[in-house]
């Protein structure tokens, strides 16, 4: 066990936690931040996707012991109310079926458009490989990324 | 006007004691939390509510609330079912705040997810709800207004008396309404004066989803529950001998190792109490990461089962199963239905003299089928929460059938059914998987050993190893044409492990003079269940794909084809049971025919059909495929439906993507094989969803208009999906596809 100052969502936390911990979990048991999800535990499935210093991660094999002073933003700190572009958006299309991987989709696609802000359907589609939707909603994400880039 | 006697249900819109004015049910605080409002809604909020019926409560200042009865796994029944109340009720959408009912079925009926039967099942009664307590609204400004409750009409929530010029919110008469006698018979809207149903709302969730809230069962949390996973044996066919935990339990965080045992001897098993392995290990500790890792010091032996047979009581009366010993492979499972279907089966049905018309056919096709096991993989793997306190048990679980589990947790227990109480919280996706709740009484007796509040999680691995798995299946058609190209007769035998998948009543039974229906099963011990439109799902894709090539045979256009086949059925149908209606099987077919511009064939886009009835909806699909660089690539599929009245359009259109992408994902990759008993895949590294590169660029789905009772939409577009896609791959590559996964882990075709 060790003390871990992490930086999420704008907020200072220290928590106690294994250093192999991945952050997924200190978030959602330590921190009660339940909307990045667990899918996979493998990095595979895209449902626990943050932001790490901008870059999206896979937080179910990122240990706490890596982040150090990076901020971290989970979907709960996109935005202050709900409204980032991208979650306006995906409001218009309608996206979600069962809704459980759409935070990490739309997380995934944030960092996206922030590297890329007017990816073409080629770009998104490679961006977001690693996203799995069972419910298979995936027209729609793209096409909520697409409304969401023409906006900015 | 369609007037309804309320005796049906009528319990339910009794003014209950547990859902009194202003107060919330138990456990529902977590649920409410999870609301996305708006400033303006919290604002907004009431002084006071006042509870109308078990369905809704309207607030001092005209707010409605509406409990929706059933879960929600992605259906967005949480959006459609309260639109048949505000519909009735004639309130505005606006004002509508939905909560989830927690299982109570003396208030909520049967609250479900499976079947494609929700809206269908909830039509009446849910509409019967709103119109009631519009009603009662009407009979108390008419008591105060001192005017015939006929002439009061109401518009948005308002309620009017146009000749006195009076006018008030349901706010207003919220209190005096709640004191009115529920009524004898309620009249219902026509059609033609829906403002609600027929138009697309939102998910009243896109809001929570959005921005993360937690609103999944394995999102529930409770101050100072412990987490708990489990241990299963590793091969189907195998059960557990010994533990040794001491390693486990001197990690750091972990509180206690059982072994949980989760029937009783003697208890009876239900239709949804499948569970493969009753006897397994629980491991419990302070939070996920350390539980999964000492999860991996478990040392633990197995053995294989013995031989036995399993009583089943479930929806088709008392049943015996036999579930052999032996560790399972999917190639002996291969040749084993290889060997089996060469034999003759258990005749189904039998329409005139199949024989004798094979016997003078002037070509008989023959053709062969088969997929395999599937796993469901819902994005959020099992779980459940269970507090058992004494002799008082609190369960909240991403479940689809909460009624039908309550027995085994009771038994397991040792507590009365009534002392169970049920939170139903969203699911992440169901397709089947979480009827079989198995994982509710594991928490449950867990809870119970622990005496602790208690989340049952499960990794992705236990998820996919722990299955109730689609069966695989095998389906051998047989046509015989006349000299004339004219088919004569037609031929099933289909069967499975362990369950066979036929329909023998549905099309093309009752279009051909000579139809033959056998079916055969062979016993495993892997178990299986329902899987979106179980049996459909296969059976779909084998037809549709035979009669593709049936109609090349015969040369003739496979629309056409299938339209004169129901043109018979229609007119001079063969045989009593035919469980479809021609007439509205064809009008999917007419409408996509139509909508794709089918015959107008564009350079290098490869075009395939196919339609199917299951689920009390019809579908049909034309998707146009083209290659590149040997890949399939799905550019457009075109759909038609007939689910009778569309409740709320962009939802169904949202559910009929979700379907075609599922089965073409399905069609592609799906498969889950087994060596010795063991699931050769445990997670998605191997286990192949399809993802975004992969799904249609575009999907178009058209519905036919009618004013025919709503029917199911979650199942019915994705059996025909699968013979859509292998129709044209055929016209891509010019080889047919008969073994599902047509593609597997092959990039390319050819």
């Amino acid at each position: 066990m060790a003390n871990f100052n992490l930086n999420i969502n704008g907020k200072e936390y220290t928590v106690e936690v294994d250093p192999s911990t991945p952050i997924l979990w200190v978030l959602r048991d330590h921190l009660q931040l339940f909307g990045t999800k667990y899918g996979c535990g493998i990095a595979q499935c895209g449902s626990c996707t943050i932001h790490l210093g901008g870059i999206a991660m896979r937080s179910c094999i990122l240990p706490v012991s890596q982040v150090g002073s990076q901020p971290v933003t989970t979907i709960e700190g996109l935005s202050e109310n709900g409204d980032h572009p991208l979650q306006e958006a995906w409001l218009a299309h309608d996206v979600p079926q069962c809704g459980y991987c759409q935070s990490g989709q739309i997380m995934n696609a944030a960092a996206l458009l922030s590297a890329n802000p007017k990816p073409s359907d080629e770009e998104i589609e490679s961006a977001m490989h690693g996203n799995i939707c069972r419910c298979g909603t995936y027209t729609r994400i793209k096409a909520a990324i697409k409304t969401a880039s023409a906006s900015k | 006007m369609s007037i309804i006697k309320t005796a049906v249900g009528r319990r339910s819109f009794l003014k209950s004691t547990t859902l009194t004015g202003g107060g919330m049910m138990l456990g529902f605080s977590w649920l409410a939390s999870c609301q996305s409002k708006s400033e303006e809604e919290i604002m907004a909020m009431p002084k006071e509510w006042f509870e109308i019926n078990s369905y809704l409560k309207i607030g001092d200042n005209g707010v409605v609330t509406i409990y929706t009865p059933n879960p929600e796994f992605g259906q967005n029944v949480r959006t459609s079912m309260p639109m048949l109340i505000a519909e009735e009720l004639d309130v505005d959408w606006k004002r509508v705040i939905v909560e989830q009912a927690p299982y109570h079925p003396e208030n909520f009926g049967f609250q479900f997810t499976g079947g494609s039967r929700g809206i269908m099942s909830r039509w009446e009664p849910l509409r019967m709800a709103g119109a009631s307590a519009r009603h009662m609204l009407r009979e108390a400004a008419a008591q105060l207004w001192q005017v015939p409750v006929d002439e009061i009409t109401t518009d948005g929530g308002l309620l009017h008396h146009v000749a006195t010029g009076k006018t008030a919110g349901y706010g207003e008469f919220a209190s005096a309404a709640a004191n009115i006698p529920v009524p004898e018979e309620v009249k219902l809207k026509d059609v033609k004066d829906f403002k609600i149903i027929g138009k697309s709302q939102k998910n009243v969730d896109g809001k929570a989803i959005v921005k993360g809230d937690p609103l999944f069962g394995f999102d529930y949390h409770k101050e100072g529950m412990l987490i708990a996973m489990i241990e299963h044996p590793p091969a189907f066919g195998m059960t557990l001998k010994s533990i040794d935990d001491s390693a486990a339990k001197a990690m750091p965080g972990i509180r206690d190792v059982i072994a949980i045992k989760s029937y009783q001897d003697d208890f009876e098993k239900g239709g949804f109490d499948a569970n493969a392995f009753p006897e397994i290990v629980a491991i419990v500790g302070n939070s996920t990461w350390e539980v999964m890792q000492a999860k991996k010091q478990l040392r633990i032996e197995w053995k294989e089962i013995e031989s036995h047979t399993e009583t089943i009581n479930g929806f088709r009366g008392k049943e015996t199963k036999n579930i052999p010993a032996g560790l399972e492979s999917s190639a002996d499972h291969r040749a084993q239905m290889q060997e089996v279907a060469g034999r003759h089966g258990k005749i189904v049905r039998k329409d005139g003299d199949p024989e004798t018309a094979f016997r003078h056919a002037a070509k008989i096709i023959e053709r062969s089928y088969s997929a395999p096991f599937l796993a469901h993989n819902s994005m959020e793997p099992l779980n459940a929460f269970a507090h058992v306190d004494g002799d008082k048990v609190h369960i909240a679980a991403a479940i689809q059938i909460p009624s039908l589990i309550i027995p085994a947790i009771a038994s397991g227990l040792g507590i009365p059914p009534e002392n169970i109480e049920m939170e139903i919280p969203r699911m992440g996706g169901g397709f089947g998987r979480k009827a079989y709740a198995h994982y509710v009484v594991e928490a449950a007796l867990i809870s119970q050993r622990v005496n602790a509040p208690v989340k049952l999680v499960y990794t992705r691995e236990d998820d996919m190893t722990n299955g109730i798995y689609r069966p695989t299946y095998h389906a051998t058609y047989r046509a015989a044409l006349d000299e004339n190209n004219n088919m004569i007769a037609f031929h099933v035998k289909a069967g499975g492990i362990p369950e066979s998948p036929l329909f023998a009543n549905r099309f093309p039974a009752g279009a051909i003079q000579n139809y033959l229906a056998e079916e055969w099963s062979i016993d495993s011990n892997i178990s299986i269940g329902a899987f979106r439109a179980p049996r459909s799902n296969f059976m779909a894709g084998a037809e549709q794909s035979f009669l593709d090539e049936v109609a090349e045979a015969a040369g003739k256009d496979p629309i056409q084809f299938r339209l004169d086949m129901l043109k018979q059925a229609q007119e001079n149908p063969v045989g009593e049971r035919n469980d479809y209606d021609a007439e509205r099987y064809a009008g999917v077919l007419e409408l996509v025919r139509e909508k794709s511009a089918w015959g107008q064939n564009q350079a290098n886009v490869h075009r395939g059909v196919s339609a199917y009835f299951c689920h009390n909806t019809y579908a049909a699909h034309v998707l146009d495929l083209i290659m590149e660089a040997g890949k399939p690539v799905v550019q457009n599929v075109c759909c038609a439906i007939d689910c009778g009245i569309v409740v709320n359009p962009d939802a169904a259109i949202n559910m009929t993507e979700g379907a075609i992408t599922d089965g073409i994902g399905n069609a592609f990759y799906g498969e889950l094989t087994f060596k010795d008993g063991v699931p050769e895949k445990k997670n998605f590294d191997k286990y192949r969803i399809i993802r975004m590169a992969e799904a249609p660029k575009n999907i178009d789905v058209h519905f036919v208009q009618n004013e025919i009772n709503p029917t199911g939409m979650g199942e019915p577009p994705f059996p025909p999906i699968f013979g859509a896609i292998a129709n044209a791959m055929y016209k891509a590559t010019g080889e047919r596809q008969y073994h599902q996964p047509f593609l597997g882990s092959k990039e390319v075709l050819g």
